[in-house]
């Protein structure tokens, strides 16, 4: 990202941050056509594709953060925007959760390319693009239990990602969505459901993301089935 | 300040030593593996034996004949030469070793006798060698002096000899692999070099190359060896150099000469560690850190636009780590600081357009001691893109004492002015700990025949299979099993 880039969006948040001027610039009165390459599932299942990606997703309506990407600032960023503290809990399409006081809808996708594109996602809603921050969450369905396997991520820009809770890569500063940019570690995936959240921190223009597993040798795992559906909760 | 001026110290005073022990020997053999060590036979009175656990460290180890039946040339070999013991080479074929060796009386009169053992350890019960007598000669006459064989196995199986010093031609016939003697000792030897000798065909991706050794030898500092080559189809040449003069016409392209503190390379001999991994033994006539005597080097071969090439071992110096497969480099996962610190395009609090760039003073490299206040002790290692901060900047020296491999020492990897050394994790993966001098700290850097760098640690105890730094992804390296194919595990050192 340029300067001048940074700089734009320093100012749209600090006049987001002071009053309704953010949503007037972006709420138009017109709709604006859905992204060509979201759609909603169909279907309950899916499987990753040949080379491994996830195609369906959960994502939050974008959340205003300050306009800088380093560690700190991703950070702070992750603390402005958490999502509410409930243990168990997991988004389903439509759910509406409550960040600083605005509510958020939880919309579920599927995109038709190896990557995610947010920035069309929240463009087509009429939500701001820059100086956001997205929050993804999927789903999993392993058929064994595979240790020594990656996930591996691209993302625009600043992303950090958890799987089944436990924090496994984060990446700062501006930066392109490029394929198995961000790798864990060597990771165990659970026998059945696993969850991958991500957050994505944009500061502007483009922004999207890719995920996949990578095995043992480096190379994509097939087989794994994508289910968006929450499981149940088991306090009901 | 005083650690910091002590590593400093340690970090550079490293000479680019030749090999380590005892390492003194003059026309060394072609480098053999057996039972996990390597072994050199050279020049001198019954053949000094020199072993190497490792490859790095060497020891003097008796000498090759007192394990034959008289301790000495056999009587054939003797009646066509003489009773001196110079420059041999040594092959393994099935379940045994031919050494050849010169037995040269007056030159030109000299033979080319031929030992035959079971195993190379001189521990071993089974640890003897057989005269099998003569193999070639030259008659003091001919144009021919029979000294410094050079053997190679076809990749058709086919066995070849050439030898040959100066006086005359340099001369290849074929071996029997079974026996090791000629397999047509009735055909006239045919010529293929002059003004040369220390010759030794090798072969590559279809080609045959005669790598042989011109100059003077035996002069100390004053000695003008230089290791040239031509290639052929056949092996039976002609061998042109890559002006397209052939070497029995005197061309040969260079492939080393004297440099630094080494003089007059001399007696090349591959060393095939498999898994792209390729290195060359040679002797210098004077290394001139070790007072000027002749000494073994094993070197780094890389191969460009179908000519070997000789690499040079590692030097200490600060370096970038970049992934050949990512164009990403090494370093901590620390906030960095932008070299010379942030440039606003415009003065704070100015309106309007920015001003015109104007040059400036130059911009000093940026110094740990700058911007490391806020690293932590042990931080994780990534990869990002080049961009010349201080977590970029890797120094890597050997660490005395600790070991090596062929060729070269084990090297330490740290941020330069920091302790922070790049270290193995019993899982296989990266992180960065101050120096202790431990085996996950240890790294063994071998130059790939591409130019590009494999490295790994010393140790990754968790894992059976030996490990190499890989770009897993663009910003995340790992340790993984060594893919020769791929470019992951495949690492430029440079200029940061």
């Amino acid at each position: 990202m340029s300067i001048a880039r940074k700089s734009i969006g320093l100012t749209i948040f600090s006049v987001c941050l002071a009053g309704s001027w953010c949503a007037a610039q972006t709420d138009d009165a017109k709709p604006r056509p859905a992204a060509s390459t979201l759609a909603s599932p169909k279907g309950e299942r899916q499987s990753v594709d040949a080379r491994g990606f996830i195609h369906r997703w959960l994502v939050l309506e974008p959340v205003p953060v300050p306009p800088r990407l380093t560690e700190v600032a991703v950070q702070e960023a992750l603390q402005l925007a958490a999502l509410p503290n409930v243990v168990g809990a997991h988004p389903a399409d439509g759910a509406v959760v409550t960040v600083n006081a605005t509510e958020y809808r939880w919309h579920a996708l599927e995109t038709s390319n190896y990557n995610l594109n947010l920035y069309h996602f929240a463009w087509a809603l009429s939500k701001p693009t820059s100086n956001v921050l997205f929050w993804v969450e999927t789903a999993v369905d392993s058929p064994r239990e595979m240790q020594n396997v990656r996930l591996a991520i691209g993302s625009n820009a600043a992303s950090r990602w958890w799987l089944n809770g436990e924090p496994v890569i984060a990446l700062n500063d501006d930066r392109q969505s490029v394929i198995d940019d961000g790798v864990s570690r060597r990771l165990t995936l659970r026998k059945g459901r696993n969850v991958i959240r991500a957050a994505i921190v944009n500061g502007g223009g483009a922004t999207d993301f890719c995920a996949r597993f990578l095995d043992a040798m480096d190379w994509p795992i097939q087989g794994l089935i994508v289910i968006l559906e929450p499981p149940p909760d088991p306090r009901e | 300040m005083k650690n910091l001026l002590l590593f400093l110290v340690v970090t550079f005073v490293f000479p680019a030593h030749a090999l380590d022990g005892e390492i003194l020997i003059h026309d060394p053999s072609t480098i053999v593996q057996h039972a996990g060590r390597y072994f050199t036979y050279g020049t001198g009175n019954g053949l000094p034996i020199l072993i190497s656990d490792d490859g790095w460290t060497w020891k003097r180890a008796g000498s090759l004949m007192s394990a034959t039946p008289a301790g000495k040339a056999g009587p054939e070999v003797l009646a066509r030469g003489g009773n001196n013991t110079w420059a041999p080479d040594v092959i393994h074929i099935g379940d045994k070793y031919f050494v050849y060796y010169s037995a040269p009386a007056t030159q030109p009169r000299s033979a080319i006798g031929l030992l035959v053992g079971r195993t190379l350890d001189p521990q071993s019960p089974e640890y003897k060698w057989e005269d099998a007598g003569p193999v070639v000669w030259s008659d003091g006459i001919e144009d021919s002096n029979a000294i410094d064989p050079g053997v190679l196995l076809g990749p058709d199986g086919r066995l070849w000899l050439t030898y040959g010093s100066y006086f005359g031609y340099i001369r290849l016939v074929e071996l029997d692999p079974k026996s090791g003697q000629r397999r047509y000792p009735k055909q006239a030897p045919l010529n293929v070099a002059i003004n040369s000798e220390a010759s030794i065909p090798i072969y590559h991706d279809g080609w045959y190359y005669l790598l042989v050794t011109h100059g003077s030898c035996c002069q100390g500092a004053n000695s003008t060896y230089n290791i040239r080559m031509g290639r052929s189809r056949r092996v039976t040449g002609p061998y042109l150099d890559n002006m397209g003069v052939d070497m029995i016409e005197g061309g040969g392209k260079l492939f080393a000469a004297s440099r630094g503190r080494h003089v007059g390379p001399g007696h090349f001999g591959l060393l095939d560690l498999g898994q792209g991994v390729q290195k060359f033994s040679l002797h210098y006539e004077a290394d001139l850190d070790r007072g000027g005597v002749s000494v073994l080097d094993i070197r780094p071969l890389l191969w460009r636009d179908g000519w070997p090439v000789a690499g040079d071992n590692l030097l200490a110096g600060t370096y970038s780590i970049e992934s050949a497969r990512t164009g990403t480099v090494l370093e901590l996962a620390v906030q960095g600081f932008p070299v010379g610190g942030f440039r606003p395009r415009r003065p704070p609090g100015t309106g309007g357009p920015p001003p015109e760039p104007q040059a400036g003073p130059p911009v000093a490299d940026q110094d740990a001691a700058q911007v490391a206040g806020n690293w932590p002790a042990t931080s994780d290692v990534r990869l990002a893109p080049a961009i010349l901060q201080a977590q970029q900047r890797w120094v890597i020296a050997p660490v005395a004492n600790a070991g090596g491999y062929p060729g070269a020492p084990f090297f330490r990897i740290t941020i330069a002015g920091t302790e922070r050394s790049l270290t193995a994790t019993v899982h296989g993966e990266l992180t960065a700990t101050p120096f202790a001098g431990k085996d996950e700290q240890l790294w063994r850097i071998d130059q790939l025949t591409d130019g590009t760098y494999r490295i790994g640690p010393k140790s990754a105890s968790a894992f059976a299979d030996a490990l190499a730094l890989s770009a897993v992804g663009s910003s995340m390296p790992t340790l993984s099993k060594f893919d020769p194919a791929s470019d992951r595990q495949r690492w430029l050192l440079g200029t940061p």
